[in-house]
């Protein structure tokens, strides 16, 4: 398998552990896990991406339109433990002014 | 120059977009590219790739995704290719680019990074849309120096 996501759930706020690549064959998965997440109002989502070892603008394409869609159902993201490689892909499009961003591995 | 060429086809389909980026980071490592450059290698393929297998999905295609590879001294050109119909070039260019803080978030475009990328990983790339889009990327093993000096004078 591709990726794996275990769900943490606790109160008003969700965990989602991914394990393994983000890209245009797994990004539905987490699609389905995270946009119903972020239209429950108060919510707090926090994505861990302490084993994601590839990520793309697939992977970037739908994180954008999770924050938007927080924005919209004042829920919150949070992305924690990046590796550096992704940290990288947020840095150098400039989203990382966007997006919460915590504990990264490796951040220059 | 000699080099040596290999050639690959695959159905365009989202699940041979990992095997695609194995393929190139067995070969990268092999001519002696470091972890970071593969690890660019992989993004920029992946992208090439993705976007040619999202246009056969929209046009529900059964189509072919071909990936070709030139294998230089000094470095190692990628050709992705689909034969399906063209997109209009100017459109995509013009969409490409980091994301400005001073924009707001409704405004970002969230298919809009994949080319960026190609762009930002690469050391040089050349699209054609003539017949179907091919994207030429290159990357230049870094003991020349050569991918240090493009980027400073970028």
């Amino acid at each position: 398998l591709n990726l794996t996501i275990d769900v943490k759930d606790n109160e008003k706020e969700t965990t989602l552990f991914l394990k393994g690549e983000i890209d245009i064959y797994t990004v539905d998965q987490i699609k389905r896990e995270l946009l119903p997440l972020t239209r429950i109002n108060g919510q707090t989502i926090i994505i861990n991406f302490k084993d994601v070892n590839y990520m793309d603008s697939t992977g970037l394409g739908l994180f954008i339109k999770a924050l938007k869609l927080t924005e919209e159902h004042n829920s919150k993201m949070l992305l924690t433990q990046l590796q550096e490689r992704i940290a990288r892909l947020f840095k150098i499009t400039g989203l990382d002014e966007m997006f919460l961003i915590e504990q990264t591995v490796g951040w220059e | 120059m000699e080099f040596d060429f290999i050639e690959m086809r695959f159905p365009a389909k989202a699940e041979y977009v990992s095997t695609i980026r194995l393929t190139l980071s067995g070969l990268a490592n092999r001519m002696g590219f470091n972890y970071d450059d593969i690890e660019d290698l992989k993004v920029a393929i992946s992208e090439a790739v993705t976007n040619a297998v999202t246009h056969a999905y929209k046009k529900d295609e059964t189509g072919e995704v071909t990936v070709g590879f030139g294998a230089y001294d000094d470095r190692l050109e990628v050709m992705v290719a689909d034969y399906g119909d063209s997109i209009n070039l100017a459109d995509v260019k013009d969409k490409i680019g980091p994301y400005d803080p001073n924009e707001s978030i409704e405004n970002v475009h969230e298919g809009g990074f994949g080319l960026f990328l190609i762009h930002t990983l690469m050391d040089k790339v050349e699209i054609n849309n003539t017949y179907g889009v091919i994207v030429l990327m290159t990357k230049y093993l870094s003991e020349t120096g050569v991918a240090a000096y493009d980027k400073v004078f970028e």
